[in-house]
């Protein structure tokens, strides 16, 4: 093991905020990616369910 | 096939003249992006030495690319592109022909004037004409580059940002190089190289953005 | 249909081979005998990098099979592959800065590949903009799949000259080789990373697409059936 305690985990040797500043806005990304990918699959089925992108007409009402 | 090309053209620059305000529309344009340097960055002569080549390149850039939307855009509205592009004669022909018109008009008066102003930005006088031949070589491929990107965002809401989004990281080489032709010919180390490399990008855009246009209008128009 | 049964293991993939890489990043690797602790944001920062460029490259293949085979299933993974792509190539960028400010004391550099990446980003802006401005799914399909092309033939010429301009530019203040020597924990743990980052995209892309797919094919039976047994 690398780490003396928790402490000096979290420091990353005194650079954590680059350290944690890096894999925090990552994360946070994946998480929003996520959740707007999931987002939009549920409206988009919930909409298809409704009848939406009437037949024929094509409105531009992509899956986006 | 050559008659095709010229009568396009004629038409074009017929155009062209009719409307030769814009022309100087775009120049004054030009002129005065170059002219609000000073303002920004001093008019300290060493420092507007310095960073002359760039402004002028990236003034000479925006012309073009804020002239872009007139190349398709009357075509399309008046239905003319779309028998253009069903009329038996190869389609690129008449892209070629209009992007020929459109640098004549947008290009060429940039060519002409950059080396005018440069001489308010106190640039040596040794890097004039490489200025001039640089932004000769480059400025076509702009043209082309950024006609396939009018190709592409015409008719779209919000067009002009958009263009400018597609076709500007594109532009980027042209600008090095360009920029960096005049900077090298003042340094001494000689502008042969980019002016080359200038030229091979010209060749690789004449090849190319002519057929990627045509199938970029097609798109509009099915 | 494939596409929906693969994701969920995709996905499971992706958080074992993290969990597993951040493992070895954080516990098992030494610290860097030069930059101390800091250089374990390589361990996002080079897979996110390679990503970013692989996924354009999937996104430019995409495209030519559409416009070469007409088949409407690639461009619709050449649009769902890039908005990942451009996330990757954000967090590059992103990571790079935090990594840059501590080892070489700046968070950004006009240096080539740090241009390039830029640039990359820009691209990828391009191409997720015009595709969503073209209200016609065709044309929408076809521009962004030339736009894509375009943008791929363009990648070599812009690194060869950003690489020429930064040669010329760049003062010697900062060295940009890479860790001198790598030890293999480290390399195991990026390698791993840089896997957990495929099954990542895999799965993602995979939901992305689904809906995509359903709307175009909404008439189909098999759409009709499926969303009448509400297991979409």
């Amino acid at each position: 093991m690398q780490w003396e305690s928790w402490a000096a985990f979290w420091s990353m040797g005194g650079k954590g905020f680059y350290v944690w500043g890096s894999y925090g806005v990552t994360a946070a990304l994946i998480v929003l990616e996520l959740v707007w990918v999931f987002r939009q699959r549920r409206q988009t089925v919930a909409r298809l369910r409704r009848g939406g992108w009437a037949s024929g007409r094509i409105d531009g009402g992509e899956a986006r | 096939m050559l008659r095709v090309f010229l009568a396009v053209l004629r038409r074009e620059l017929l155009l062209v003249w009719r409307e030769r305000v814009d022309v100087l529309v775009t120049l004054a344009f030009f002129v005065i992006v170059t002219g609000l340097f000073p303002f920004g960055v001093g008019a300290g002569a060493g420092q507007l030495r310095a960073i002359a080549p760039g402004v002028l390149w990236v003034a000479a850039l925006l012309s073009v690319l804020l002239s872009l939307h007139r190349l398709f855009e009357r075509d399309f509205a008046e239905g003319t592109l779309e028998q253009l592009l069903l009329s038996p004669e190869p389609a690129v022909l008449w892209v070629l022909a209009k992007m020929v018109a459109f640098w004549l008009a947008a290009g060429l008066p940039v060519v002409v004037a950059a080396p005018v102003l440069a001489l308010a930005f106190d640039l040596d006088p040794a890097g004039l004409p490489v200025l001039a031949a640089a932004l000769a070589l480059g400025t076509p491929s702009l043209a082309l580059v950024g006609a396939l990107g009018a190709a592409l965002t015409l008719g779209l809401r919000g067009g002009g940002m958009l263009l400018a989004l597609i076709v500007l990281p594109l532009f980027v080489p042209v600008l090095i190089f360009g920029a960096g032709a005049v900077e090298a010919e003042i340094s001494g180390v000689g502008a042969r190289a980019h002016l080359l490399l200038l030229g091979g990008i010209l060749a690789a855009a004449l090849a190319l953005a002519p057929p990627a246009c045509v199938a970029a209008l097609r798109m509009v128009n099915d | 249909m494939l596409a929906g049964r693969l994701a969920p293991w995709c996905a499971g993939l992706a958080a074992v081979l993290a969990a597993l890489g951040l493992w070895l990043g954080f516990f098992v690797a030494p610290a860097d005998a030069v930059q101390g602790e800091v250089y374990r944001v390589i361990f996002i920062h080079v897979p996110a990098a390679w990503m970013s460029m692989f996924i354009y490259l999937l996104m430019a293949f995409w495209s030519a099979v559409g416009l070469v085979m007409n088949t409407r299933m690639s461009f619709l993974l050449a649009r769902a592959l890039a908005p990942t792509g451009a996330m990757f190539c954000f967090v590059a960028l992103w990571t790079g800065a935090l990594w840059g400010r501590p080892t070489w004391g700046a968070y950004w550099a006009w240096d080539a590949r740090l241009t390039l990446q830029l640039l990359l980003l820009f691209l990828y802006f391009g191409f997720i903009a015009l595709t969503r401005a073209i209200a016609e799914p065709n044309r929408a399909d076809r521009a962004g799949a030339l736009i894509a092309l375009v943008g791929a033939v363009n990648v070599p010429v812009i690194y060869f000259s950003v690489q020429w301009w930064s040669t010329l530019h760049q003062g010697a203040s900062v060295s940009f080789s890479r860790a001198p020597s790598m030890a293999a924990t480290m390399l195991a743990g990026m390698l791993t990373m840089a896997l957990a980052a495929w099954a990542y995209s895999v799965a993602v892309v995979l939901w992305r697409v689904r809906p995509m797919i359903l709307v175009r094919e909404r008439h189909a039976d098999w759409v009709v059936r499926l969303l009448a047994e509400e297991r979409v």
